[in-house]
Formats: C-alpha cells, structure tokens, sequence
C-alpha cells in the first residue's frame, strides 16, 4: 500500500533523486564511529542539529502560553512553570537546550577548525557555520529578556547600553531594538519576542538549508 | 541518453521519463568500510541519539529552568548578568584597556578581529595541509582565542554567588495578593513564633518571604525546630499538635500563592 502510494507520486513527481540526496549515500568509514570510536567527534553537527529541532518544537509548544506583554510575560511563564502539565519540562527543554546547542556548536566548530575541513572548497560552508554560530547566539540574547524578570530586563537593559555605545550607529541600534531610546519596556518585549519568534529562525531556517546542501554537494571531507 | 537534447520526458513536466537506478556512490577514494547511510547507518545514529536524549531529560528534570521576581526597573541593587555564554564579553568589558574611553576596543575592536578571523579563517589559512601542525598560526590564534574565552568566563562566574542570587530573586507573584488565613489556628502559632522575623503577611521583615516556597510540611517543621542558614534554631516554642498546625499553614498558605497566579 504505502509503495503504491510512493510510486503514484514518484511518477507525477519523480521523488526518487529527492530521496536518494537525502538518504541514499554511502557513510565513509573515517566518520563512522562504528569502526573507529574517535570518530564520534563528527557527531556534534549532527547533535546540534538534534538540539535545534528540540529547541523548535519546544518553543512552539510554550508558545501557546507565553504572552509577549510586559504585564502578562513573567505571569505566563509563572503559570507554565508551576501549574501547567508538564509545562516545566517543556519550559525546562527550551532553557536548557540553549545552552546544550551553544556547547554542540562550539565543539563541531572546533572539529572543524582542528581538521582543517574549512579548506577549499569548503570556505562557502565554514562562512554559512559561522552566520549559524552568530544567530544562535542571537537568538539566545533574545530569548533570555522574554521570561521578564529580573535577570531578564537587567541583562538587556546592559546588552542594549553596550549597543548605544557603538560609534554612529549605536543610538540608532538601541531604539531599533528597543522601540524607544530611552525605555526597556513593552516595545523592547514585543521586538525581541518577533525577533527571537521570526526573524532569526527564518534566517537560521535558510542558513541551515543553505549548510545541508553544501554538504551534500561536496560531502564529507575526507581522512586528513 | 541521459542529458541533453535526447532526454524524453513526462508529458509537458520536466521529470525525465527513463527511471535512473541508484548507483552508490564510489568512495574508493577513501578505502576500507563505507556504510549506507539509509538504514544501517541510521539506525546507529539514532541509538547515540536516544542516548543524548535520555541524559539531556535527566538534566532537564533535575534543574528546572530558573526563573526569578518579576522585572522591576526600580531594583537598583541589581546585578546583572548575562547568560553564560556572554559572559567573557561582558568580563572582558570590566577591564581598565577595555572599558571608559576604551570602550570601542573592548565592545568592538576585540571581539570584531576575533570573530571576523574566525569568520574569514578560510581565506586567511590558505595553505594545502589540513593537518594542525601544518598550520601552527592559525590553530596557536585559535588555541589562544579558546584559553582566553574560558579564562574570560571563568573569571565572571567565579565573583558571583549564584546560590546566593537565585535565593534573593525567587520568584514571588507580584503584589502578593495571597489572602493570608488569619482564622487559620496555625496563624496563631504563626504570629507568636515566627511574625517578628517572617511578616504579618508572610512578607519577609528580618527574614525571607514565606511565600513561593516548595518545602514540605516536614521541611517546615525541621526548620522551624532547628532553623536554616541564618535564622537561629528553637525559634519554635509548643507542642508537637501546634507544630503540625503552623507547618500545615504556611504549606497551605504557599500552594494557596501557586495557585493564584
Ligand atoms: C530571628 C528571626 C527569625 C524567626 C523568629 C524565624 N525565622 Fe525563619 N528565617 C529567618 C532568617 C534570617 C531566615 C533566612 C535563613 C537563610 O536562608 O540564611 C529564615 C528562613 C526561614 C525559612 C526558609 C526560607 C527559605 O526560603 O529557604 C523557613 C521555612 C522559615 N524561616 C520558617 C520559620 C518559621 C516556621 C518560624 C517560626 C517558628 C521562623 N522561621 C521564625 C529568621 C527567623
């Protein structure tokens, strides 16, 4: 039944070179820690990658209760931690996971680095990495002021001080961010909640694609 | 024929109309044990994940994500802090090089070359070898780069008493608007023993707030008896019923709080 199915679509659609540049590749041996354990250094793009979907699924389940509302945040996120089911575990995910996908990306970034796998032709791919590295950072500054308590607003209140200080283009930055060249308030928890809810994943969205496709381009790089 | 002018097609789409079987591809350039990714190699995979998983659920269940007062502007006393992983920027910002009318190097300068080296890393490490005493610049700038970033952290988190922190920010529902049961004859054991130090409302005078707490009766009652941090032992004078009706209390008290909120 479910080949039937897969052949009517993969005659009208022809699925086939689809499926075989996801899946159908063989693993060289020197990335494979089945036959040498060392190589479980090249698993960590694969666990960031892991970390990142938990992040996007539980962000879109606490988003069901989080109110982005300088009255209302810190209430929200109150409630989902103490009497919502489950809603700890889900809050506790996203809060950890954070932390868990910047140490991921520090470490393939650092196997990546230490291989000299950034090398031609793979200098687009290390760039691509890099973006990544810098909105997952992003999205992190961005996501710490949504809870709205303490070491929320005051964190940001810092960020946003660092940011005005920029020569030129610093004040203009800061309102950019915060709504207002004055207030941390309600417009900074409403951009920020935008920000970190669809502007970076978007990009990261892209970024990722962007990376995945490179890979499979030019594969994997080889034994050093 | 497979490409150009020779290839037939589905109707008007641009599917080609001969099927093309999948040939592995040859990675005779590396010898020894390739894998097929699909399953064999998947099916490993996704055992190493389940393994990640379990142990980032342990995690996620033994520390459940912190969570402080609500923002007040008005908190002066604040220390702020960044989430860890900024913290050797903001570290870095502290020093006399970096900070004042330095401020452009430390906020700019500093971390703009360091991470626009990493960024152009490719560009700048053009040599053929891959291998890391091929290129001892490079991995001696990134070696530094890494002792310097831990340093820099290490240096922030060891100055701040995160206990102490998370203790003096626990999260009380603004306003307290918990209608304390003054009928309640655990008040009364309330008011003689603990009122002075603890509030009339359990707002905390000397002593902490009694409200957003997760202690247990029993908790309660050990504390009460023989105190915690700061506060003296034997604040609690009576009987074992009054104990039991003062720990009651404040526990009913607390899931009271919870519940409004
Ligand atoms: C002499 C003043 C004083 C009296 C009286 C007093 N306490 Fe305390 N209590 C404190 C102080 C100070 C602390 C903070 C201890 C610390 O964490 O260092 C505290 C902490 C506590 C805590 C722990 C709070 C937390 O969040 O960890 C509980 C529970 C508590 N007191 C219950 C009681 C009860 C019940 C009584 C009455 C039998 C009582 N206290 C009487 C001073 C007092």
């Amino acid at each position: 039944m479910l080949q039937k199915i897969y052949d009517w679509v993969d005659e009208r659609v022809d699925i086939t070179p689809l499926w075989r540049d996801i899946a159908d590749h063989e693993v060289p041996e020197h990335v494979n820690p089945a036959h040498n354990f060392s190589a479980f250094v090249y698993c960590f793009g694969g666990l960031t990658f892991f970390v990142t979907v938990i992040q996007i699924l539980s962000g879109m389940f606490l988003t069901m209760y989080y109110v982005p509302d300088i009255e209302n945040a810190w209430r929200s996120v109150y409630y989902l931690q103490t009497q919502v089911a489950h809603g700890q575990i889900v809050r506790g995910m996203h809060h950890w996971g954070a932390s868990v996908v910047i140490v991921m990306l520090f470490l393939h970034t650092l196997r990546v680095f230490f291989q000299g796998a950034y090398k031609k032709p793979r200098e687009l791919n290390w760039i691509v990495g890099v973006l990544i590295f810098f909105i997952m950072l992003g999205l992190g500054l961005t996501g710490y002021l949504l809870p709205w308590d303490n070491k929320a607003y005051f964190a940001t209140v810092v960020t946003l001080e660092i940011a005005e200080g920029i020569p030129y283009i610093g004040e203009m930055t800061k309102t950019l961010l915060a709504g207002h060249p004055e207030i941390v308030g309600a417009q900074t928890l409403t951009r920020f909640f935008a920000i970190h809810v669809f502007f970076l994943p978007a990009a990261l969205f892209a970024l990722m694609a962007v990376h995945f496709i490179l890979i499979r381009k030019q594969g994997i790089s080889g034994p050093m | 024929m497979k490409k150009g002018k020779g290839m037939k097609f589905v109707g008007d789409s641009r599917i080609t109309a001969e099927k093309v079987r999948f040939i592995p591809k040859d990675y005779s350039e590396y010898p020894g044990k390739t894998e097929a990714f699909w399953p064999n190699f998947l099916l490993k995979e996704w055992l190493a994940g389940s393994v990640f998983l379990v142990g980032f659920l342990c995690l996620v269940l033994a520390h459940p994500a912190p969570l402080e007062g609500p923002a007040d502007p008005t908190d002066a006393a604040y220390l702020p802090l960044p989430d860890w992983y900024f913290l050797f920027l903001y570290q870095l910002l502290k020093y006399k090089f970096a900070s004042a009318q330095y401020f452009v190097i430390g906020a700019l300068v500093m971390p703009g070359l360091a991470f626009g080296g990493l960024m152009l890393a490719p560009f700048l490490d053009k040599g053929k070898g891959r291998r890391p005493n091929k290129r001892p610049i490079s991995v001696s700038l990134m070696l530094l780069g890494i002792i310097a970033v831990f340093w820099l952290t290490w240096e922030a988190a060891s100055h701040v008493d995160w206990e102490a922190k998370a203790e003096e920010n626990r999260p009380i529902p603004p306003g307290s608007t918990v209608e304390i049961d003054t009928e309640d004859p655990g008040y009364a054991v309330y008011e003689n023993n603990c009122l002075s130090c603890h509030g009339g409302q359990l707002e905390g005078v000397a002593g902490p707030a009694l409200i957003g707490m997760e202690y247990s009766v029993e908790e309660i009652k050990q504390i009460a008896v023989e105190g915690i941090g700061d506060m003296p032992p034997g604040q609690f004078n009576g009987t074992e019923e009054e104990l039991q009706q003062l720990a009651e209390f404040i526990v009913a008290t607390n899931e009271q709080a919870a519940e409004d909120h």
